[in-house]
């Protein structure tokens, strides 16, 4: 069996947390499959990147060429375009990050592979791939199997397990890269910052966060007035951000804000994955929601089944009672 | 500019209780209520946008059943000029590469300069479709599409990226845009749009119709297999407060003041 390529993502000069965790897979699906890890690190000056990827132990395929500069989702393509021809990879494993969707689902098209997108889990056993992920708002997991190919291609969802402790050594393999030009019809420009606003929600130390059961802007009085109540700063889930209700640069979420206050208060928020990411630094976590099939009760301490709006005001009003 | 727009009717399962058919392969979506997924509802509302802001037609382009018909006449209220609905019972649908090929198929052979679609949708959580489908077309992509530019003969797209990132990138037309939800704030659907839009062009077609051979779109195409559906164990140690609601509120109120949590 051959190689288990796993490309490493890094951004401004630094790995993603999601290129370590890969490392806590792709060993385990190479054990099972007798191949080995070998991870893919595109990018230019490397030498630092490279140098921590195989600090777990695998072998480090480098391509460093200032072409690849800022990342630029065809150039990838192209190149593990070649690489698939050249190495014959059993597997190639990006994250499943605003970098490998851009490209992975193209790669697949191209090469005629089969792909599966926000893989959660991976097994190989008498002789099939198959890889668990998640639908209708995570409540249920489906198992994908693999037809037999020879390249298999998938993306991993961030943040669904532990980066491990580096430990091993390995090597590390410069090549040059397969693209020697750069492409005309596809061209990075910038990157822009996140606007910042007038409250840093990083910094906060209790957050009363709404999602979509807030239902209207019209609602939040009775939010503000719970979070005056508790000197709270007011968060919000994407779908409170998208609606407006509350500013972008209040979002909890992968794509927002990664918080980590003492009391997080989330109220009517399902608690998709991409919001629970962003708030697994909270150290006390409060959850009222109707529906008691909300993933967001799973990383609860406190969890109220309810509707919020029949919850906030006695509870802020008891509040302010006990609080004097 | 000649525009398409890939919607999808799907279930909110936000709140509701989802469970597994005898089958294993398929869910109960008997008492589910449909209706636009998320982000295809913005792209609607930015290809109407570059619509007004420019000249252009927009058609609307559907895989589902009948019942999605109500969604797609919402869609040419708010400002689509036409649509076309897909429904076949042979398209793995479990497979989004095998969506994007019909996709493919039914936009082919027309004019076409711009196609948008949302970034995932909320049932199946791929975020596959749009890039494949630009790859099936042979067109240049860009995903996660949160601020559009159209410029001369190409558009500049901001992708959104983790942590409220973004990266603007320049690509030629005729493109593929994923759009990603919070882009834009769609419209409800004028009265006099959605008199209009009964009048409109909806065409249903099968594979046959479009002249895609239902062999390279279905199970057997596909290089994946949906062997199992599962509701996974819930493991929650959270404290469940029970109670009447004030009952609730007042317990809660007490643990947070007792804990010194606030």
């Amino acid at each position: 069996m051959g190689k288990i390529l796993v490309l490493a993502e890094h951004r401004q000069g630094a790995l993603r947390d999601i290129s370590y965790e890969m490392m806590a897979v792709a060993p385990k699906l190479a054990e099972q499959m007798g191949g080995e890890v070998t991870v893919l690190l595109i990018g230019s000056g490397m030498d630092d990147l490279a140098a921590k990827m195989v600090a777990f132990g695998v072998n480090v395929l480098v391509i460093d060429d200032p072409l690849f500069k800022d990342f630029n989702a065809d150039k990838y393509h192209k190149v593990l375009s070649a690489l698939i021809d050249d190495l014959k990879p059993a597997v190639v494993m990006t994250g499943h990050t605003a970098q490998g969707v851009d490209f992975m689902p193209a790669l697949a098209v191209e090469k005629k592979l089969p792909f599966v997108a926000d893989a959660i889990d991976l097994e190989f056993k008498d002789g099939t791939l198959k890889a668990t992920r998640q639908l209708y708002s995570g409540k249920v997991n489906a198992v994908l199997a693999f037809k037999p190919a020879e390249t298999y291609l998938l993306t991993f969802r961030e943040g669904a397990v532990e980066a491990p402790e580096a430990s091993g050594s390995g090597s590390v393999e410069k090549v040059d890269s397969p693209l020697k030009e750069d492409l005309s019809y596809r061209k990075f420009v910038e990157y822009v910052e996140a606007e910042v606003g007038d409250v840093d929600i990083t910094q906060s130390d209790i957050l009363v966060a709404v999602g979509r059961g807030l239902k209207e802007d019209k609602n939040l009085p009775v939010i503000e007035e719970l979070a005056k109540a508790i000197k709270a700063d007011i968060a919000g889930s994407r779908a409170a951000t998208d609606a407006g209700w509350i500013p972008h640069d209040r979002q909890v979420g992968t794509s927002g804000k990664s918080v980590k206050p003492k009391l997080y208060v989330a109220m009517g928020i399902s608690g998709a994955f991409q919001h629970l990411a962003g708030m697994k630094g909270a150290k006390t976590v409060v959850a009222i929601n109707k529906d008691p099939e909300a993933p967001i009760f799973t990383v609860a301490d406190y969890a109220i089944v309810e509707d919020m709006f029949k919850i906030v005001p006695k509870l802020t009003e008891k509040l302010k009672e006990l609080k004097g | 500019m000649k525009m398409f727009v890939c919607i999808k009717y799907v279930p909110d399962t936000s709140e509701a209780e989802v469970k597994v058919n005898p089958d294993g392969v398929s869910v109960d979506s008997s008492r589910f209520s449909f209706d636009i997924n998320d982000a295809d509802n913005y792209a609607v509302e930015e290809a109407v946008l570059i619509k007004e802001a420019g000249e252009g037609e927009v058609t609307v382009l559907s895989i589902g059943p009948k019942q999605s018909d109500v969604m797609i006449r919402m869609a040419m209220a708010k400002g689509c000029d036409r649509a076309i609905r897909v429904e076949d019972d042979r398209i793995a649908t479990h497979d989004p590469l095998m969506v994007a090929r019909v996709l493919a198929g039914a936009i082919k052979g027309q004019e076409c300069d711009l196609v948008l679609t949302g970034c995932m949708a909320n049932d199946d959580w791929h975020m596959t479709t749009g890039v494949a489908l630009a790859e099936e077309l042979g067109v240049n992509h860009a995903s996660m599409v949160k601020k559009v530019e159209v410029l001369d003969g190409k558009v500049k797209a901001y992708r959104e990226l983790e942590g409220g990132l973004l990266e603007a990138v320049e690509v030629d037309l005729p493109a593929v845009l994923t759009i990603q939800t919070g882009i834009n704030e769609p419209r409800y659907a004028p009265i006099r749009g959605i008199r209009e839009a009964q009048k409109k062009e909806l065409k249903v077609a099968g594979l046959d119709d479009l002249g895609i051979d239902a062999a390279t779109v279905g199970a057997d195409a596909s290089m994946v297999v949906l062997e199992q559906l599962y509701i996974p164990e819930v493991e929650s140690t959270a404290e469940f407060i029970e109670g009447e609601p004030d009952e609730k509120a007042e317990k809660l109120a007490s643990i947070l003041v007792k804990g010194g949590l606030v």
